[in-house]
């Protein structure tokens, strides 16, 4: 893996550390963007992980852009020595799949799609040889999934699978992206899941809803009083599958401010998991709901 | 309270400087898409450069004054009228209580920033009063401004003199067609050279989807694609990536057919490459466009760009001496 160094104009660097997506290249730079802020180089402002590159905005009057790019580079070769281990949080999502109103949405949006007389979750299933939308669900919310980005907009996160390749799910996005999805739509594109924050345009394929707010500005959310944005690179997910009841319950916890999320603190080692990833997302879950 | 909006025009929103410090978690900077306009605007009538001002997009609002104050409007030529009397823009002008503050019809540019001094006080999120509609975040309620709101002033900071102006020489107003400079680079190399020459050499036009978020552009040749087996995760249109982060300024071309600019609202990434990034000395131009504006993108080099830096400073600094 040799990472792609270009600026973005003059006020940020653009570094690819891979062009397809592997938690290899997310970890490379995971430890690169730690290593930078570390560093805490002079007029460095903004340091911005991504799934298999990174992103770091600079004030140019501070510090020559030249200058930014060979410290980079410098820094690179000993982040590629770094423990590719993170101590992070396991969270588990209840997700409502085939939900009414991600239906609704998509009913609406049936010309912009690649087939339009089967529902997102039926051409997903379909693409990736499951005869039954049941066992799709199934192997969407089996193993767990690895926040590698949080972004597009406030508090979106990006989230991949943690599976061996042959397993992943792969679906295309839309053919013209929508003008509307709802917001906490679970969707999905290319390789990766994620999580509508807020109500808006968006491309990928909608498979249901979950209750649970991951950004909330006015801080009203009970477990978003600290800061209104709930994800960070880094955090592994784990998909719950809810059904109506469970979905309305978990709604009127959430307005009630009783809603807790279930969360553990986990240590996630990349050679443990690329050396046995069922054993590894076993002890994931025992972590999960050993309580 | 000191202010009551009558009239909101077609996107009226309180800016300031923005929140930089949160892209990493998809929260933009924001804040005045013209920043030296409502810096400007700011030091006409006393007030600190980044304090929270109105940035009008085409059409200004009506504002009702309940206490006296000085204001001033830079950026895009929209008439200001003093309870219907013609007042200047670029210049302070004084308001006083029980006056209305109204516009005439947008002579040139796009957006105007209203300045009034004490600047307006709503209550900053994460470090700012700018509105991110998007993430309902700032301004009044996370959105625009409505008819009906009220806008709460700041104490005057400093005495100013109504009058004073900005020299006409250092107002900047887009050429026509408007060159947008570019820094060709993060995935340039995905386009043949036919294509990189011809996306400078072509005459674009600002589309009309050209807001916060970003500027699209039509009318240039579809750009042609370097064949690649797309790479895992990146999905099957030879314009996909990987998501990754997007820089203010950069150009995505999705599909090789309209390019976007994104602007002080971006989306923070995503999966559509970027043939470049507008430099930083340019952004405050792409504000002031119109759509249907024709457009040239401009190859430059990084000293260029950072000349261009240079030079947009001078300007800002020769405007603050001016008004000192």
């Amino acid at each position: 893996m040799s990472s792609r160094y270009t600026f973005g104009g003059d006020e940020h660097i653009f570094v690819e550390v891979d062009e397809a997506m592997s938690l290899e290249a997310f970890f490379v730079s995971l430890s690169m963007t730690n290593a930078v802020r570390d560093a805490n180089i002079k007029g460095v402002t903004e340091i911005c992980p991504a799934n298999a590159s990174f992103q770091i905005k600079f004030d140019p009057d501070q510090i020559h852009p030249d200058d930014l790019m060979k410290e980079l580079k410098r820094l690179e070769a000993e982040a590629q020595h770094g423990e590719h281990a993170l101590d992070t949080r396991i969270i588990e999502i209840p997700v409502f799949y085939q939900d009414p109103w991600t239906h609704e949405t998509l009913m609406r949006f049936r010309e912009r799609h690649q087939d339009p007389d089967a529902t997102d979750i039926e051409y997903a299933a379909s693409i990736n040889g499951y005869d039954r939308v049941a066992k799709f669900i199934e192997a969407h919310s089996g193993a767990p999934w690895f926040v590698s980005m949080v972004g597009f907009v406030a508090g979106l996160p990006f989230l991949y699978q943690m599976v061996d390749r042959p397993r992943q799910i792969q679906v295309p996005k839309y053919l013209r992206p929508r003008t509307d999805t709802p917001r906490l739509t679970v969707g999905y594109g290319g390789c990766f899941s994620c999580i509508y924050s807020v109500r808006g345009a968006g491309g990928y394929q909608m498979f249901g809803i979950t209750p649970m707010p991951i950004y909330d500005p006015e801080q009203k959310v009970s477990y978003l009083q600290d800061f209104m944005v709930f994800f960070r690179p880094g955090d592994i997910v784990k998909w719950k599958p809810i059904n109506r009841e469970e979905y309305d319950a978990a709604v009127a916890d959430v307005q009630a401010g009783t809603f807790v999320p279930r969360i553990r603190n986990v240590r996630f080692s990349l050679d443990e998991f690329n050396a046995d990833i069922d054993g590894t997302n076993a002890k994931l879950m025992e972590a999960l709901y050993a309580d | 309270m000191p202010i009551n909006v009558i009239s909101a025009g077609i996107a009226t929103t309180i800016q300031d400087l923005g929140r930089p410090g949160y892209y990493h978690l998809g929260i933009p900077m924001g804040g005045a898409m013209d920043r030296l306009a409502l810096r400007t605007a700011n030091l006409l009538v006393g007030n600190d450069e980044g304090a929270a001002g109105l940035e009008s997009v085409f059409v200004g609002p009506e504002l009702e004054f309940t206490r006296d104050a000085t204001v001033a409007v830079c950026g895009a030529e929209l008439p200001p009228k003093v309870d219907g009397e013609p007042r200047e823009t670029w210049t302070a002008f004084p308001v006083k209580a029980g006056q209305v503050l109204s516009f005439d019809f947008l002579k040139s540019g796009a957006r105007a920033y209203i300045a009034i001094s004490g600047g307006i006080n709503t209550q900053p999120k994460l470090g700012s009063r700018s509105t991110y509609a998007i993430g309902a975040l700032g301004g009044i309620d996370g959105r625009a401004v409505q008819p009906g709101d009220t806008l709460p002033l700041g104490n005057a900071v400093k005495a100013v003199r109504a009058g004073l102006s900005v020299p006409a020489a250092l107002r900047r107003a887009p050429s026509s067609p408007a060159e947008l400079r570019v820094l060709p680079g993060l995935y340039w190399h995905r386009i043949t050279e036919q294509a990189q020459n011809g996306f400078f050499e072509d005459t674009w036009k600002v589309a009309n989807e050209a807001d916060r978020m970003g500027y699209r552009f039509q009318g240039g040749r579809k750009l042609e694609f370097v064949e690649r087996e797309q790479p895992f995760g990146a999905g099957a249109d030879p314009s996909n990536i990987t998501d990754a982060c997007y820089p203010y300024g950069s150009v995505q071309v999705p599909s090789g057919t309209e390019p976007i600019v994104l602007h002080r609202d971006a989306v923070s990434g995503g999966g559509y490459f970027m043939i470049g990034t507008v430099i930083s000395a340019d952004m405050d131009l792409i504000g002031q466009l119109q759509p249907h504006t024709p457009v040239r993108f401009v190859r430059v080099d990084m000293e260029a760009a950072l000349a261009a830096r240079k030079d947009r400073a001078a300007t800002m600094s020769a405007i603050r001496e001016a008004l000192s």
